[in-house]
């Protein structure tokens, strides 16, 4: 029967194009979030919410088609990603924790890792994800393009509709998620983006189902009592006989397959492991997202039943989503369901292209391109790689669909797709528990899995000849592929390399697991020598001695292990690992494994310049301290030893000597006391006793305690501020030796007999403003910017006596500890004004406005040196 | 004991005091340069046959005034004795390197140093 109303076809069209741009600005949206410090992939929803991407476009039609055939059988396809969340903490969190820890970014990484490193395995598994989700893509672009052709009613070939729908879903995925090189970086924009699309499918579902249930139905109640007056529906529906007609194998077959996939699928793969950023999220996901796969399953069974009823036994029951609204003349709901099945299609194929288009540029064509020893412009290249792998998958999608899809159901070429992932898990589940599987397990395994899917299933459903024998084809390749995992290895048991992955891999949740290095299994005869040779060739002559001792015996663990940590500390833990493997077992480093190395000693270079440039620091700042000491201790000791060597010196001199020396011991102890100060200030172990304080009294105890200097000088003092301030939250104590170093540095540097030095409080938009201003020589423009330095004394060194060069470099930390500023501006020639900036204690913010005894001067702009309050 | 000029540059007054007053005991004619310009204009005018050249100077270090006097050929016979508050071996070795006859760390033993002094004028 054809639908009662349809919509144009351009506005189909456009309301899909604005669906894939608000997915779009999403995205953006969580980067600019991400750059800004606050991710909302940080939370664990977010990351529930994203592994619904395993709801596809077959979930949003499929379900309630499977529903409509064979009664609640679609639930095996939602009971198995619920127990196998069950088991999340233990597994996933593994999984993750392993991926997290040897930085892998793919299950083809992963797989690959567990056994050695193996670019073979890599290659393979890389390849049979490929392949085996062709199907799985074909069938969204199926789905959207009867979508299309349903709500348009128009005759155009889906196929037309597919391939445009396959370019536009090809670009928005290079959109996406090719942007830069770098596996290891995160996607946060297309893990909100599957978040946001998995909430709106959601809705979109929910909203037909309640349509059904409601709108053309008197609830799901009364849906179930008009199909069990139909006769003929009922016996189809609601099988008598119980276990009589249960298809125990089917069943089986479908819990297992789709508890795997929601682990093995690339895409689930790349949210549940790769894109986790904190292992924590599992236990959120382990139940919401079970509770969201139960909420999307809750109105298939009422469309698939309400379809019948309305529509009739023979409908599509793939396109009751859309058929219903359409054929109660709602035209506005149909778009609805039809773009939260885009939705699905759309998360669907962004994150499974980037999965397997990452693993075929990494595993199949890096190591190709580095064989043939590109170099220069890799990187450009690899990106290139990846996106004409995302457009191969797409196109290869729409083949199949030209190919086999017309006449499949959804349910059916999904169902491929699920066994073809389905044979990683020998490999990565057993390898995940048992040290014994080795690559050629895992190799013989998967090769012989991928060869009887490809016969017992692929072929079927390219064929399109009757059903698929789901059950029997999984049973065979699955079963083929765990007897030969297990009994190759057996056979021939893990070699050094894999022995040791195999360690880190099953002890991988034990504590100080990360720490832990492991050598195991045989090593190659004579490896001691080796080993030694390798020593001396990178630590020195000598070094080797240690392990030069066997003769042909293999070298033990212990001495494998001695040789990484000698190495280690030389060259790091990582490269240390992989020479110490080269030189036991001869093995040639894969190419994965050099660019890992080299990434990895970078990272390390970068850590080591860090620390040098540390040290430099350091080492300048006791080269300084040193010079500091000295000059005052040479002018102590050499005027000392003048006295001592002239009793008869005249009573002046020595009176004059006598005064210097006390005036250096002064500088010395003071020199000592600011060291010990700012070595606590930056080290944190200062005592603060900060409280609620009126900074005005503190002006003139900071000008009494300076009197002396300014009296010496000649020179006079002026305090300018109201009688009293709003508080600011501060230490008086640390707050006054502020204000006294500033009022000291200014006594050093004003003419003598005419220095003038103003101290001026004020309050500003908020903040508290302390200024001393003088009528010295000013600080030159060049000099400025270092004023603030530690042992950088400004000005002639006629007048820096008595400095030490410590004291504005505590003085800025002080009023920076309690979050305020120090600033300095200065013409030369025209005076110097140093300023405090202190934010309001809390409470007294609000009424500042309102503060009484601002004066008049009171607004000038602290970064405007024109406004001196200097006469 | 021969009467010699002494160029004394150092831009801490008191140890200038110090020096100063040593040279003077040691029967020298002292010329005293708050730093390495002035050290060098003194040097210039007055041909000191001593200088005792603080490292850490404002304007030009010791270590450039004892180029500059080594790049003079009047300069090549001038005697110089680097002093200096910094006194890693890095600093040693360049002291040497820019042709410097001596180099003492402060803070130094007045007698050492008269001692010093007295065996680069004797040569």
């Amino acid at each position: 029967m054809s639908p009662a109303a349809t919509l144009p076809l351009p506005l189909v069209l456009a309301a899909s194009l604005a669906w894939l741009g608000a997915l779009l600005a999403v995205a953006a949206w969580a980067e600019k979030r991400a750059a800004a410090g606050r991710s909302v992939v940080a939370s664990s929803t977010v990351y529930a919410l994203s592994l619904a991407v395993y709801c596809t476009a077959w979930t949003y039609f499929g379900s309630v088609g499977r529903a409509a055939a064979g009664g609640p059988a679609f639930l095996a396809i939602y009971l198995g990603p619920t127990l196998a969340m069950g088991l999340s903490w233990l597994v996933l969190r593994k999984i993750v924790r392993i991926a997290r820890e040897q930085r892998l970014t793919s299950i083809a990484d992963f797989i690959a890792s567990r056994h050695g490193h193996s670019r073979a395995l890599a290659a393979l598994v890389s390849l049979v994800a490929l392949v085996g989700v062709v199907p799985y893509v074909a069938l969204q672009l199926k789905a959207i393009a009867h979508g299309v052709v349903m709500l348009a009613g128009v005759q155009v070939s889906e196929g037309l509709i597919a391939a445009v729908a396959a370019l536009l879903l090809a670009a928005f995925t290079i959109a996406f998620g090719t942007r830069q090189i770098d596996a290891r970086e995160r996607h946060e924009g297309l893990v909100a983006a599957v978040a946001a699309e998995a909430v709106f499918k959601l809705l979109a579902f929910v909203a037909v189902g309640v349509f059904v249930c409601w709108g053309l139905f008197d609830g799901p109640g009364d849906i179930a009592a008009r199909v069990a007056a139909d006769a003929g529906l009922a016996a189809r529906l609601m099988p008598a006989g119980g276990a009589s007609g249960f298809d125990f194998a089917g069943w089986t077959a479908l819990l297992l397959l789709a508890g795997l996939s929601v682990l093995l699928l690339p895409r689930q793969f790349q949210v549940a492991v790769v894109e986790n950023v904190d292992e924590r999220h599992i236990r959120r996901a382990s139940w919401l997202f079970p509770a969201y796969l139960l909420a999307i399953n809750l109105f298939v069974l009422p469309i698939a039943w309400g379809g019948l009823l309305l529509l009739g036994p023979q409908a599509d029951a793939d396109s009751f989503v859309l058929a219903l609204p359409l054929q109660a003349g709602l035209p506005a709901l149909a778009l609805l369901a039809y773009l939260g099945g885009l939705s699905a299609a759309t998360g669907m194929v962004v994150v499974e292209a980037i999965a397997v288009g990452t693993m075929v540029s990494n595993d199949l064509v890096l190591p190709a391109l580095l064989r043939r020893g590109a170099g220069a412009g890799l990187a450009a290249r690899l990106l290139l790689v990846r996106r004409a792998a995302i457009v191969a998958l797409l196109a290869l999608g729409w083949l199949y669909l030209q190919l086999a899809g017309e006449s499949r159901s959804l349910v059916s070429i999904g169902l491929v797709s699920f066994a073809a992932v389905a044979q990683f898990a020998p490999a990565l589940l057993l390898g995940l528990y048992w040290q014994g599987g080795t690559k050629a397990g895992a190799l013989a395994g998967l090769a012989a899995g991928a060869v009887l899917w490809a016969w017992l299933l692929l072929g079927p459903a390219l064929a399109g000849s009757g059903g698929v024998p789901l059950a029997e084809g999984l049973f065979w390749s699955l079963g083929a592929n765990l007897v030969l995992y297990v009994g190759v290895s057996l056979w021939k048991p893990p070699q050094g390399a894999e022995a040791a992955q195999a360690l880190r891999f099953v002890g991988a949740l034990e504590p100080g697991a990360a720490e832990r290095v492991f050598w195991r299994g045989r090593v190659r005869p004579g490896t001691p020598a080796a080993l030694a040779a390798l020593l001396e060739r990178v630590l020195g002559p000598g070094r080797g001695a240690a392990l030069a001792t066997a003769g042909e015996a293999p070298a033990t663990p212990q001495q494998l292990q001695q040789a990484e940590a000698l190495l280690a500390g030389a060259v790091g833990a990582a490269t240390a690992r992989a020479l110490v493997a080269t030189a036991a077992e001869a093995e040639p480093l894969g190419a994965a494994d050099v660019l890992r190395l080299a990434d990895e000693a970078g990272a390390l270079h970068q850590r080591n310049q860090q620390l040098e440039s540390l040290d430099r620091l350091k080492d300048d700042f006791m080269s300084s301290v040193t010079h500091e000491l000295r000059t005052p201790l040479t002018s102590i000791r050499a005027l000392g030893e003048l006295m001592r060597d002239a009793p008869d010196m005249p009573a002046a001199q020595r009176q004059r000597f006598v005064g210097i020396v006390v005036d250096e011991s002064e500088r010395l102890s003071r020199l000592v006391n600011q060291v010990l100060d700012l070595a606590k200030i930056e080290s944190g172990n200062a005592e603060w006793q900060p409280e609620r304080l009126d900074a005005v009294p503190l002006l003139a105890r900071a000008v009494r305690a300076t009197d002396g200097l300014f009296r010496s000088r000649g020179a006079e003092v002026r305090i300018e501020s109201p009688p009293a301030a709003p508080p600011v939250h501060a230490d008086a104590d640390r707050l006054l030796q502020v204000l006294i170093n500033l009022l000291a540095n200014a006594a050093r540097f004003v003419p003598a007999g005419q220095g003038r030095v103003v101290l001026a409080l004020a309050v500003r938009a908020g903040k508290l403003t302390i200024e001393v201003s003088d009528n010295g020589p000013g600080v030159p423009e060049a000099d400025q910017a270092h004023v603030f330095e530690k042992f950088r004394q400004g000005g002639d060194t006629r007048q820096r006596s008595g400095g030490t060069g410590l004291g504005l470099p505590i003085s800025r930390r002080i009023v920076e500890h309690f979050g305020g500023r120090l600033w300095l501006r200065s013409r030369p020639g025209e005076g110097a004004t140093f300023g405090i900036e202190l934010p309001l204690a809390e409470p007294a913010r609000a009424q500042q406005g309102t503060q009484p005894g601002t004066q008049p001067g009171d607004d000038r702009d602290p970064a405007d040196p024109r406004q001196e309050t200097t006469p | 004991m021969t009467t010699h000029t002494v160029l004394i540059a150092d831009d801490e007054p008191n140890i200038l005091v110090s020096l100063e007053f040593l040279m003077q005991r040691e029967g020298h004619h002292v010329l005293l340069a708050r730093d390495g310009d002035e050290a060098l204009a003194l040097w210039r005018t007055h041909r000191p046959a001593l200088l005792l050249l603080d490292v850490m100077m404002p304007g030009k270090t010791g270590f450039e005034v004892c180029q500059a006097v080594r790049a003079d050929d009047a300069g090549a016979q001038t005697k110089i004795l680097l002093l200096t508050a910094k006194g890693r071996d890095t600093d040693v070795a360049q002291g040497l390197g820019v042709g410097a006859d001596g180099y003492m760390t402060k803070p130094f033993s007045t007698q050492e140093l008269a001692a010093r002094v007295r065996e680069l004028l004797a040569t």
